[in-house]
C-alpha cells in the first residue's frame, strides 16, 4: 500500500478544474470587469477630489487585478499538471528561505506603496478647507434631508430640539430658535444648491438616528451622528443634478431617503437662495 | 456508534441520555455543535432567499413565501420593508455567530483538538457540555423574535445605537432587538466556556511527543482562535449589556442628548453612538478573523493529506497565524472610516489593516506552493480546499481597496463590501466547512460520504459562488448601498435591475446545490460505505485511532509522538506517510535506514524527554 492508487479520474478532474479557473474566474472576472465599465460603473466624477479619489481606485484595480490573474493562473497551472497519475511521487519539499522572504517581501513593498498613495490622498480630502469656502449644514433625520444656509450674517444661529415642530406639520422642522437673532436669516430647504468649483464645508448633524450623506458622483460619504456635528469639505466641479443617498441603515425608509444637489453657477445659486427666503 | 474493546468501561454504564444527549464526550458535543450549526445554516440560507427574492424583483409578488412567513408579507404578496431588514438583520447575526462561529470552533475545536494531541478528552467536560447546552436555548431566544410584537431586529448584524437603543426608531427595536441582545449574550457565554477549555486543552493535555511545534496547523488554528474568542467577545458581552441599560434600565451609554424620534423629545443624555462601534468592532474584527483561522487550518491540513506532500513553510504558517491574530485587535477602527472619528486615526488604521494583509499573503502564497510538485488527489475534501485558496485570494485583494480611506469612504457600505466579506469571509469559511466536513466525516461517524455526490456539489457551489457573488464587486462600485429595501427609488441605480436579478438567479442556484450536500450527508450517515481507520492515509493522530474513535479516544495506552504531522512522500520511505506516532529508527525503507535530516520539523524539534529517537 504504498501510495493511495491513484482513481483514473484524477488528472480529466484536475483539467477541469483549471479549466474553470481560467474560463471563469480569470476570463469571466476580466470579461465582466469589462463589461462592467460600460454598464455598471461609478458615476463620472463630479468634484475635485474624487478625481484623485477614482486614480487610486483605478491604480488598486490594476494592481490587484494582476494579482488576481497571476495567481490563479499559477494555481491553475499547478492544478492541471499535479493530478495524481502513474507511480511518481509528490516532493518532498517544505521550505524554501529564498523563496518565502521574496513573496513576503514583494508583497510588502507593493502594499507600502500603495498605502502611501493612499495617505496622500486621505490628507489631501481631509485638509483645511480653503478660506474662500462656502458652508451648509445637513441635517440627517428619518428620513429625509433638511439643509441650512447661514444666510447673510454668515452664522448659524442655534437651533433647539425642543422647537422641531411634529412630523408633518410645517414650521420650524430645524427647530431653529426664535430667540438667537443669528437664527433670523438662516435659510433652510429640502434641497442642496452648491456653486460650481466653488470649495464647500458641509457640516453634518442627525436628529434621531445614524445616518450617512453619500453623494456617490461626488466620491463623498460622512456619517450623520447624533449628537455630532462633523464637518467635511469638498468641491464640486461639474454643474448639474446629483442624487443624495442614505448608506447607514437608519431604519425602515432607508432605502427611500433620497436628496437632491444641484450644482450651477455661483449666480443661480444666490437667485435661488433668495427665492427661499422669501 | 462502535463501542471501543475494554477501553472505557464507563461507558457502557451511562445510559442513552448522558452519552447522547447531556454527553461530557468531546467527539459527541463536537458533532452535536455540527448538526446544530447545519441545521442553523439551513435556516441563514433560506432567509437569504428571501434577501435576493425582494432585491432581484424589488415589489415583487410572492404569494407561497406570504404562505410561509405569514406575518412578513402584506395580503397581496409582497415583503414587507420592516420584515425585509429583519431578515437580513437574522441572516447576519445566524450566520456570523450561530453558524460558522458555531460550526468551526464549537464543531470541528470539540471533535479536532483533543483527537489530534492526543488527549482522551478536554480538560473540563462538565463544563464543555455546560457550553453546548447554552446554544439551543440561544436559538430559540434569538428565533422567537420572529414572533414578537414588532418582529426581529431591523438594525443589521451590528445594531448600531441609537436605531437599536431606541423602541421607536424601528418596528424590530421592540422586544425584537431585546431578544437579540439576550440571545447574544447566552451565546457568548457558551464561547467563553468552550474557548476557556480549548485553550487549556492545547496547553495541558498534549501527549508524549506532542511538542507545540509538532502540532498540525489545524489544531494551531483552533488554539489561536480560542484565544482570539476569550479575548474579544467579554468586551462585545459588556457592550451588549450596556445597550440592554440603555434600552430598559435608562442609562445613556450609548445615546446622546437632543434627539427626536417619532415626534418625541429622547431623554435619554450625555451618551455617545461611537462607543457601541468601538466596542462593536474591537470584538467584530477580531470574530472575522475567529472564522476564517479555523477554515485556514482545516485547508492547510486537507492541501497536505490530498496532495500526498509536507504542508509547505510550517513555521512561517504558525508564525502568520499568529501575527494575524494579534494584528487583528489592532485594526477594528477601518470598519468606522465614515463614522466621524478623526481622520489622522483612519491612517492609523491604514497601517494595521495593510499591515495584516502581509500575513495573510505569506499563507496564500504557503498553500499555492504546496500544490506545486505535488501528487494531488481530487477528493471533494481537495476540491473545496482549493476553492477555499482561490476564495480567499479574489475577497483578500478587495481588502486592499478598502484599507485605503479615501476608496473605502466610496465603498463603504454599499455591494462592494458585501461582495468582499462573502468571499474572504463567509463563502471561504463555508468552503472551509464543507471541506472539513468532506475529509472528518469518516472519522466523525465512521462512514465514508459519496465522492461522485461531493464532486457535483463542489462544482455547482464553486461555480454558484462565483456568479451570486463577483457581480456584487460592481453593483458596488456602481454605488449600490447595502441593506437597501429597493435600489429603484434611485435614478443612479436604475440600470442594476438586470444584474440584480442575474445575482438573484444564481443564489437560488447557489441554494439548490446544497440541497445535493444535504442528502449525501444524510444518506452516508446511514448508508455510506463503513470508513476504515485512516482512508485517507493521513499522519495525524486523529487517524490512528478507529473510526469513530471509542469513548476515551485510544484504548489503553495514549499514542506517543515521533515526528512532525506532515510526512508525506518521504524519499526511500516505503510509504508515502508516516504516522506521527512511528518512530525514527522505525521508519520501513526501501533501501537501507533512513536519513533523519528528511524528516521535516522532526529535526527542528529538540527531542522530547523520553522520546525513542536516537
Ligand atoms: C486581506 C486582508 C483584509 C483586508 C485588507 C480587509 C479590509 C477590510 C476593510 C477595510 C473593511 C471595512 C469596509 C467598510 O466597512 O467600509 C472590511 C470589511 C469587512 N471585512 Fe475585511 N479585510 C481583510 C480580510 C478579511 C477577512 C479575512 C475577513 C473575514 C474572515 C473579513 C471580513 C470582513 C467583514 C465581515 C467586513 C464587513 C463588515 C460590515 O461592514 O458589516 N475581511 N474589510
Ligand atoms: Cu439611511
Ligand atoms: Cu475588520
Amino acid at each position: 500500500m504504498a501510495e493511495i492508487p491513484a482513481p483514473t479520474g484524477e488528472r480529466r478532474t484536475g483539467r477541469l478544474l483549471a479549466t474553470l479557473i481560467v474560463v471563469m474566474i480569470v476570463l469571466g472576472g476580466v470579461g465582466m470587469t469589462l463589461l462592467a465599465r460600460r454598464h455598471w460603473w461609478m458615476l463620472p466624477v463630479a468634484s475635485a477630489h474624487g478625481v484623485d479619489v477614482d486614480r487610486l481606485i483605478y491604480t488598486t484595480f490594476a494592481v490587484t487585478g494582476i494579482v488576481f490573474v497571476l495567481v490563479h493562473l499559477l494555481i491553475a497551472g499547478f492544478v492541471w499538471r499535479y493530478g495524481a497519475h502513474g507511480t511518481g511521487r509528490a516532493a518532498y519539499w517544505h521550505d524554501d528561505r529564498t523563496l518565502e522572504l521574496t513573496y513576503t517581501l514583494v508583497p510588502a513593498a507593493v502594499l507600502v506603496t500603495l498605502i502611501s498613495m493612499g495617505a496622500v490622498v486621505w490628507a489631501r480630502v481631509h485638509s483645511p478647507a480653503p478660506a474662500d469656502a462656502t458652508v451648509v449644514e445637513v441635517r440627517a433625520e428619518q428620513f429625509g434631508w433638511l439643509f441650512r444656509y447661514p444666510g447673510p450674517d454668515g452664522i448659524f444661529g442655534r437651533v433647539d430640539p425642543a422647537l422641531i415642530s411634529p412630523p408633518g406639520k410645517p414650521g420650524n422642522p430645524m427647530g431653529l430658535d426664535p430667540a438667537d437673532p443669528a437664527s433670523a436669516d438662516d435659510i433652510v430647504t429640502r434641497e442642496l444648491h452648491l456653486a460650481v468649483n466653488r470649495p464647500v464645508r458641509v457640516r453634518i448633524r442627525s436628529k434621531d438616528v445614524i445616518h450617512s450623506f453619500f453623494i456617490p458622483a461626488f466620491r463623498v460619504k460622512q456619517d450623520a451622528v447624533p449628537g455630532m456635528t462633523v464637518e467635511i469639505w469638498f468641491t464640486p466641479t461639474q454643474e448639474g443634478s446629483y442624487e443624495i443617498a442614505c448608506a447607514q441603515l437608519c431604519g425602515i425608509g432607508h432605502y427611500i431617503m433620497r436628496g437632491k444637489v444641484t450644482v450651477e453657477s455661483e449666480e443661480a445659486v444666490l437667485t435661488w437662495l433668495a427665492q427661499q427666503s422669501h | 456508534m462502535a463501542v471501543a474493546h475494554g477501553a472505557v468501561h464507563e461507558e457502557h454504564r451511562l445510559g442513552f441520555i448522558r452519552r447522547y444527549i447531556f454527553s461530557q464526550d468531546h467527539k459527541i458535543i463536537g458533532i452535536q455543535y455540527m448538526m446544530t450549526s447545519l441545521f442553523m445554516a439551513a435556516v441563514g440560507g433560506v432567509l437569504a432567499m428571501l434577501i435576493r427574492m425582494e432585491l432581484g424583483w424589488p415589489g415583487g409578488h410572492w404569494g407561497v413565501a406570504r404562505w410561509l412567513f405569514p406575518g412578513g408579507f402584506s395580503s397581496d404578496g409582497v415583503l414587507k420593508p420592516d420584515f425585509y431588514l429583519a431578515v437580513v438583520t437574522m441572516h447576519g447575526s445566524i450566520m456570523i455567530f450561530f453558524v460558522l462561529t458555531t460550526a468551526l470552533s464549537g464543531g470541528f475545536g470539540n471533535f479536532l483538538i483533543p483527537l489530534t494531541i492526543g488527549a482522551r478528552d478536554m480538560a473540563f467536560p462538565f463544563l464543555n457540555m455546560l457550553s453546548y447546552w447554552l446554544y439551543p436555548p440561544a436559538i430559540v431566544v434569538l428565533l422567537s423574535s420572529f414572533f414578537v410584537a414588532g418582529g426581529a431586529p431591523n438594525s443589521g448584524w451590528t445594531a448600531y445605537p441609537p436605531l437599536s437603543a431606541l423602541r421607536n426608531a424601528a418596528p424590530g427595536s421592540g422586544l425584537g432587538q431585546t431578544l437579540w441582545l439576550v440571545s447574544l449574550a447566552i451565546l457568548i457565554v457558551s464561547f467563553l466556556f468552550g474557548s476557556l477549555n480549548y485553550i487549556t486543552t492545547v496547553l495541558q493535555l498534549r501527549t508524549r511527543g506532542m511538542s507545540m511545534g509538532r502540532m498540525p496547523l489545524v489544531t494551531w488554528a483552533q488554539f489561536t482562535t480560542a484565544i482570539l474568542m476569550l479575548l474579544s467577545f467579554p468586551v462585545l458581552f459588556a457592550a451588549v449589556v450596556m445597550l440592554l441599560f440603555d434600552r430598559h434600565l435608562g442609562t445613556s451609554f450609548f445615546v446622546p442628548s437632543g434627539l427626536v424620534v417619532g415626534g418625541q423629545l429622547v431623554t435619554h443624555q450625555g451618551g455617545n453612538p461611537l462607543l457601541w462601534q468601538h466596542l462593536f468592532w474591537f470584538l467584530g474584527h477580531p470574530e472575522v478573523y475567529v472564522l476564517i483561522l479555523p477554515p485556514m487550518g482545516i485547508v492547510s491540513e486537507i492541501l497536505a493529506v490530498h496532495g500526498r506532500k509536507p504542508i509547505f513553510g510550517y513555521k512561517a504558517m504558525v508564525a502568520s497565524i499568529c501575527a494575524i491574530a494579534f494584528l487583528s485587535f489592532l485594526v477594528w477602527g477601518h470598519h468606522m472610516i465614515v463614522s466621524g472619528m478623526n481622520p489622522l486615526v483612519g491612517t492609523a488604521f491604514m497601517v494595521t489593516t495593510l499591515a495584516i494583509a502581509i500575513p495573510s499573503a505569506i499563507k496564500t502564497f504557503n498553500w499555492v506552493a504546496t500544490l506545486w510538485r505535488a501528487r494531488i488527489h481530487f477528493t471533494p475534501a481537495m476540491l473545496f480546499a482549493i476553492g477555499f485558496v482561490s476564495l480567499f485570494i479574489t475577497g483578500g485583494l478587495t481588502g486592499i481597496f478598502l484599507g485605503s480611506p479615501a476608496v473605502d469612504t466610496y465603498f463603504h457600505d454599499t455591494f462592494f463590501i458585501v461582495a468582499h466579506f462573502h468571499f474572504v469571509m463567509a463563502s471561504a469559511a463555508l468552503f472551509g466547512l464543507f471541506g472539513g466536513l468532506y475529509h472528518w466525516f469518516p472519522k466523525m461517524f465512521g462512514r465514508m460520504m459519496d465522492e461522485r455526490l461531493g464532486k457535483m456539489h463542489f462544482w455547482l457551489t464553486f461555480v454558484g459562488i462565483y456568479a451570486t457573488f463577483f457581480p456584487m464587486h460592481f453593483l458596488g462600485m456602481a454605488g449600490e448601498p447595502r441593506r437597501y429595501y429597493s435600489p429603484q427609488m434611485y435614478d443612479f441605480l436604475r440600470g442594476l435591475a438586470g444584474l440584480n436579478m442575474f445575482v438573484s438567479v444564481a443564489a437560488f442556484g447557489l441554494g439548490l446545490a446544497q440541497l445535493i450536500f444535504i442528502y449525501n450527508f444524510l444518506r452516508s450517515l446511514f448508508r455510506g460505505p463503513k470508513a476504515e481507520r485512516n482512508p485517507w492515509h493521513a499522519n495525524t493522530l486523529e487517524w490512528q485511532t478507529e473510526s469513530p474513535p471509542p469513548h476515551g479516544n485510544w484504548g489503553a495506552i495514549l499514542p506517543t509522538v515521533h515526528r512532525w504531522p506532515y510526512d508525506y512522500s518521504v524519499p526511500d520511505a516505503m510509504d508515502d506517510f508516516i504516522p506521527q506516532t512511528v518512530p525514527a529508527a522505525a521508519v520501513p525503507v526501501a533501501g537501507g535506514a533512513l536519513d533523519d535530516g528528511l524528516q521535516g520539523g522532526a529535526v527542528d524539534e529538540p527531542p522530547v524527554a523520553g522520546s525513542e529517537r536516537t
